[in-house]
């Protein structure tokens, strides 16, 4: 066997063992698909469309279906509602950060700090999600709840949920740290592509540098910009360690008409349901739902996958490859 | 040196700035020195922490279920457990990730199939973690991947073992090993190729001998990216490793038996371990943390000496989708 893997290899066998390993790859996201969605059937043919909508406590309904009934009535609408508000507010503050920070790192650096903040961005990268967690519920949870949440508003809301400090409030921070670094690493390569000469032409024309990098350069990136921003947001949407640690875990729908105390409330987001649920997929009703979740992330990421490799086109007009 | 080389700098005055150019200057100037100072933060506190409550007993004594702190012993299991599941996740990318890589790359017949090809890549890095796992949980309980996990009475599989939770950690991996080969094998220039080609070589013969070899490089930064992003992971240990404690077992064939059994890795035990989890022990818990991440950090730096050559922002390594 050994022997015949030495001797040249006929090219177009070659050819054919390689390519099919490369439709492996399309062959799993169908595989993803066809699976997913046939274990999330049940409770879609049950609810209909209306499962996205509000109504009654997501807890109680999945605490039913854990005790192992066979009503699959679910209304997902506070989980989902989790998930938009934490990806949103983390994409837009998050791409604010990032945008001033690329802009910081290409252009008003001194040559010394780039040198540091370059590694420091790649770090913040790497850091696993579970660690942001633990400093989540370790330090910014018990300071958020001792001294942000006021005791009038605890009382104020006490038969509805328990302000801990486990709250929107953390996990949209955190998150926003998480997905910053990913944001920084595609303008600042958008950044750097634009054209020298285009930024010198404005320089000529005597406007000064922030003026030039900010009409010429984001201008120009502006897709890379748009598709740092989905990037972002398929990581957040995905993000279920961290927040499951942070947010609260309750199936809470923040109302933003209750003012600041918005912000201190809890919540639960779609993914970190999953992670929290993956320990009663027997009842077939959990299972059921729990691949429902999943299903509409996986739909969610898809699309965002192609609206990012929309917004990518233009960019590679001038050979930008990002 | 470096001032000899250098045109002399006209720095422009700021105070002759508008004052909205000036303020957004200051906002630049914020958010960069605030970035800084939220990773010198969070790389400081867990060193604190780390080094507090690391003990070196505490590396090599098993875990156990214990109430009492001081007798629930130390991480040894998921040490090995990361180290394990790390192994079988960049074991089965890199060869996948590579082939597909030289093929998009060298053949890429049809295009309209290596487009999607690349595509589908890019789609599988956008895919949450927790979302493959789920669907690995699904994909591995049919009857025919028995032989991975465990069978209990009745037919019903398990799904969760070392080696299902490795086979799709390399999912996670193979956006990474993939976008970095296939950054190396086109910066290669098209002359090696036909100067190759003009000695007779086939195609085959010349990716084997000669692009392969050129390529190694990126292939090894590629799969310490990768190997970094599975030791972080943590939702699909979680869900497909069952995230027992200790290591354990199942069949009776060595070797195998610890690749069909369950266990935990260092992300699931910090995991565990904090007040989110059973454990709750957050002096355990920010101990594997720390450990967890330097070993995360050395990953990273090994990407660094790596990826020394040709960079030309220093921040290639961070693309953490497929190969953009």
């Amino acid at each position: 066997m050994l022997e015949r893997l030495r001797q040249p290899w006929p090219d177009r066998r070659a050819e054919l063992l390689l390519g099919a390993l490369a439709c492996a790859v399309l062959l799993i996201i169908v595989l993803m698909v066809v699976f997913v969605a046939r274990e999330a059937w049940p409770t879609f043919r049950h609810n209909g469309l209306s499962w996205l909508g509000p109504g009654g406590n997501v807890d109680s309904q999945i605490g039913t279906m854990v005790n192992g009934g066979r009503d699959f009535h679910l209304r997902a609408w506070p989980l989902v509602w989790g998930t938009v508000l934490t990806t949103g507010l983390a994409v837009a503050f998050g791409l604010a950060f990032a945008l001033l920070a690329s802009i910081f790192i290409v252009e008003f650096a001194p040559d010394r700090l780039r040198a540091i903040i370059v590694p420091v961005v790649r770090l913040l990268a790497a850091v696993p999600s579970v660690i942001f967690g633990l400093i989540g519920i370790l330090v910014l949870v018990p300071f958020v709840g001792n001294h942000i949440v006021t005791a009038g508003q605890k009382k104020s809301v006490e038969f509805v949920v328990q302000l801990s400090g486990a709250s929107l409030l953390v996990a949209t921070v955190i998150l926003t740290v998480m997905i910053v670094p990913i944001m920084i690493a595609i303008i600042v390569d958008a950044l750097y592509a634009v054209p020298r000469t285009w930024k010198e032409g404005a320089v000529a024309l005597g406007v000064n540098r922030w003026r030039a990098m900010w009409t010429v350069s984001v201008r120009a990136a502006r897709p890379a910009i748009i598709a740092a921003a989905v990037l972002a947001t398929a990581r957040a949407l995905g993000e279920a360690i961290m927040l499951s640690m942070v947010s609260g875990s309750v199936g809470f729908a923040p109302n933003p008409f209750d003012g600041p105390l918005f912000l201190l409330e809890p919540l639960r987001p779609l993914a970190a349901t999953i992670v929290e649920d993956a320990e009663s997929l027997q009842a077939p009703a959990v299972r059921s739902s729990v691949y429902a979740f999943a299903l509409l992330l996986l739909f969610s990421s898809l699309f965002l996958s192609l609206a990012g490799f929309l917004a990518k086109q233009p960019m590679k007009k001038y050979g930008a490859r990002i | 040196m470096a001032v000899a080389t250098r045109p002399p700098k006209r720095h422009e005055s700021i105070a002759t700035w508008r004052w909205g150019d000036r303020i957004a200057f200051a906002l630049c100037w914020a958010a960069g020195i605030g970035l800084c100072l939220i990773a010198a933060l969070i790389v400081g506190y867990m060193a604190i922490r780390g080094i507090q409550y690391l003990k070196p007993s505490l590396l090599w004594s098993h875990p156990s279920g214990e109430v009492d702190q001081s007798n629930s012993g130390g991480f040894l299991d998921p040490i090995l457990g990361t180290v394990l599941l790390t192994i079988i996740g960049i074991g089965i990318a890199t060869p996948i990730a590579v082939a597909t890589a030289v093929w998009v790359v060298e053949y890429g017949r049809p295009s309209w199939l290596a487009r999607a090809v690349e595509s589908g890549i890019e789609v599988v890095a956008g895919t949450p973690d927790i979302v493959l796992a789920i669907f690995g949980l699904a994909l591995f309980q049919q009857g025919l991947f028995g032989w991975m996990s465990f069978t209990a009475e009745g037919g019903a599989v398990f799904g969760r073992s070392f080696l299902t939770a490795g086979a799709m950690m390399s999912l996670i991996a193979l956006p990474m090993v993939y976008g970095n080969t296939r950054e190396g094998l086109q910066a290669i220039p098209r002359h090696v190729r036909e100067a190759s080609y003009g000695l007779g070589k086939t195609r085959i013969a010349t990716i084997r001998r000669v692009l392969l070899p050129a390529v190694k490089p990126n292939i090894s930064t590629g799969a310490a990216l990768g190997m970094g992003r599975i030791a972080g992971d943590t939702a699909i240990v979680v869900v497909l490793l069952g995230a027992t404690l200790r290591l354990e077992s199942e069949g009776s064939v060595p070797g195998a038996n610890v690749l069909k059994g369950t266990g935990s890795t260092l992300t699931s035990y910090v995991y565990n371990n904090s007040p989110a989890g059973e454990g709750n022990a957050a002096e355990k818990a920010y101990a594997a943390a720390f450990v967890l991440l330097l070993v995360v950090v050395a990953l990273n730096f090994a990407v660094d000496l790596l990826a020394r050559r040709g960079a030309q922002t220093g921040l290639e390594g961070t693309r953490l989708g497929a190969g953009r």
